[in-house]
């Protein structure tokens, strides 16, 4: 008699379907599934070697890679959210909120700081989406105004990472209401010339949409981003049909006129960088 | 007289208001006088209603909101203002009519009027897309508000939507960008807006003109991000739970004044608007008149940053200190 019994008779995940290597060595591209080398892949950006495909990243990895030397201030870091609705769905807000923090090491949904972009003084405001999908409540609000307070303040430009499903449920009215205070907050910018720039990433939709990140001097996007105000299954429910191919990816929208340019990520530090540069040093000798 | 469409909650009423007409009708055949009765009766039905509105859960106002009988942007305009033109266009793309506007006089003063508009027949309906603008409607709606600010007249914006139209062309033609032009360009607009949610306020639909010096919400309608139906779907997998998605929204007029999001609330009949539609034109023009005085000769730069600072300060965070730990508790 074996001492041991087998199971199942066979391994049957597929080499190439492993994931989760120890040390986190090894990703899997969401898009072409073929494994990638961690270093390597952050070397390249977060964009799959094989494929082009643009993963997911959040706020710490575009920091890192804008910055010069990865380094930066934050800004109102230790802003949190409260519970003005008293909020209860499956589980109490403050509780949904508390887990997400200890789960993803983050005050909220978006981050701000202020560093160089090769020399340039910038502000740059990114989302993180395992933050409640990204969404836009009361700190994101308040965060953008202190982030924009800043930029008055040393006359920097201003960089604003989407990332989102839009507005927070779970504060009801006062996550609607953040829409018009960044939008009224912008103004103030707008008033004092320095420019804004809205990069739109995968995904960008709901009330982030339809409000700061479509107000950019320069609106921009990252190639295959999802970006839209309704989301393609609300739309889909509501007209009762199949969605025509690459409906809502950024090339649609920069084809329906609502995006300046799209920027591979590898290039994007360089391409912010003369951007800012051509709106706010008008004049160089020749 | 009750209306047509009855809800659950107001059956006891219909019940009571019946028996009070067969009474009275039996008397009048008969020749038998019962006015003593009647008006005790009378009085049980006013009780009866003051007890049941007065109740009313975040749902049932939501019901109310959206009562086929409750009068529209429209019927406000028309009988309110002394005189009224229509104006129709974004002159970009064409005229959306789920989104109406125009010149009109009230009290003496000329004001430009913005606002949703629903229907009231099936067709009627479709033709207004059930008040659900395009990105057109909103470029209409900014068209119609500088061309106020360039003739320095006040701008009144009546709220019912129960959202913008989530469609293929109206992603096409920039949904997100239409409203999200509304907000800035409403926040520095240099002349008075006053903002009326006279039935639905359904997220950035409605906030798309919004933006004002003065926002108040009738008494039986609702503002929030989302509507209760949507809410329920999106967190509890379900449309079942939409009462309860109501209660947690706090989208009541009350709710939302005592989160300091709007500035006031405009009583209305018993019973709602649509009960008598008079007395609720009435307390509308009431508001909008003593706005109208209020803001008469206001400085524009003045005005302005009001309004954003009003709308800068709304919000619920708290400043944790830095010792804390992250996730402490």
């Amino acid at each position: 008699m074996s001492w041991f019994k087998r199971s199942k008779e066979n391994i049957n995940t597929r080499t190439e379907e492993k994931n989760n290597t120890p040390d986190g060595l090894w990703e899997k591209c969401p898009n072409c599934k073929k494994t990638l080398q961690s270093k390597q892949l952050r070397k390249n950006a977060y964009v799959c070697m094989n494929c082009e495909h643009h993963l997911r990243i959040g706020s710490e990895e575009y920091f890192e890679l804008l910055f010069d030397e990865a380094e930066y201030d934050e800004i109102a870091g230790n802003l949190i959210s409260g519970d003005p609705l008293e909020f209860v769905d499956t589980k109490r807000y403050p509780d949904r909120l508390r887990d997400t923090m200890k789960k993803t090491g983050l005050n909220d949904a978006i981050r701000a700081a202020v560093g160089n972009i090769n020399g340039f003084s910038t502000v740059v405001c990114a989302m993180d989406f395992s933050f409640i999908g990204g969404s836009m409540g009361s700190v994101m609000g308040e965060k953008i105004c202190r982030a924009i307070d800043y930029c008055l303040e040393n006359h920097y430009p201003l960089l604003i990472i989407s990332r989102t499903g839009g507005a927070r449920m779970m504060e009801g009215a006062l996550s609607l209401m953040q829409m018009a205070k960044i939008s009224a907050k912008l103004t103030l910018l707008a008033k004092a010339r320095i420019p804004y720039i809205s990069l739109l990433t995968d995904p960008t939709t709901g009330g982030v949409t339809a409000s700061f990140a479509m107000l950019g001097d320069l609106n921009i996007s990252e190639p295959g981003a999802l970006i839209g105000f309704a989301g393609p299954r609300v739309i889909k429910e509501t007209i009762g049909r199949d969605l025509p191919e690459g409906f809502q990816q950024a090339d649609f929208v920069q084809e329906h006129g609502f995006l300046d340019f799209i920027v591979n990520r590898k290039e994007l530090k360089d391409r912010l960088y003369k951007t800012f540069r051509l709106l706010m040093v008008t004049k160089v000798e020749a | 007289m009750m209306s047509n469409h009855i809800f659950d909650f107001e059956r006891p009423i219909a019940e009571l208001e019946k028996k009070l007409d067969e009474m009275r009708k039996t008397a009048a055949d008969n020749g038998v006088e019962m006015e003593a009765e009647a008006t005790l009766l009378e009085r049980k039905v006013h009780d009866l209603k003051n007890n049941v509105y007065s109740n009313l859960s975040r749902w049932q106002r939501v019901q109310v909101s959206r009562h086929p009988e409750r009068p529209y942007a429209l019927d406000y305009i028309q009988h309110i203002s002394e005189e009224f033109i229509e104006l129709y266009g974004d002159r970009t793309y064409r005229d959306d009519k789920a989104m109406i506007g125009g010149l009109a006089r009230v009290n003496g003063q000329t004001v430009m009027f913005v606002g949703q508009q629903k229907g009231r027949s099936t067709k009627d309906r479709q033709f207004r897309n059930f008040g659900m603008p395009n990105p057109e409607g909103y470029r209409k709606a900014l068209r119609l508000m500088k061309m106020a600010e360039k003739f320095g007249i006040p701008v009144i914006s009546l709220i019912d939507t129960p959202g913008a139209f989530p469609g293929i062309e109206a992603e096409e033609r920039g949904q997100g960008e239409a409203i999200a032009r509304n907000l800035m360009d409403m926040s520095v607009l240099r002349v008075p807006i006053i903002c009326i949610i006279i039935g639905e306020g359904a997220s950035g639909g409605a906030l798309g003109i919004g933006i004002g010096d003065r926002v108040y919400m009738m008494e039986n309608t609702w503002y929030s991000v989302i509507s209760p139906e949507s809410c329920s779907s999106i967190l509890w997998r379900s449309w079942e739970n939409k009462e309860e998605a109501a209660e947690q929204l706090r989208l009541t007029a009350e709710d939302n004044l005592r989160l300091k999001i709007i500035d006031g609330i405009i009583k209305e009949p018993l019973g709602g608007a649509h009960r008598d539609p008079q007395a609720a034109y009435q307390a509308v023009r009431e508001q909008i008149v003593a706005d109208l005085t209020r803001f008469a000769g206001a400085d524009p730069d003045e005005l302005i940053q009001a309004r954003i600072t009003k709308f800068t300060s709304m919000g619920a965070y708290i400043e944790k200190s830095e010792k804390e730990p992250v996730a402490s508790s």
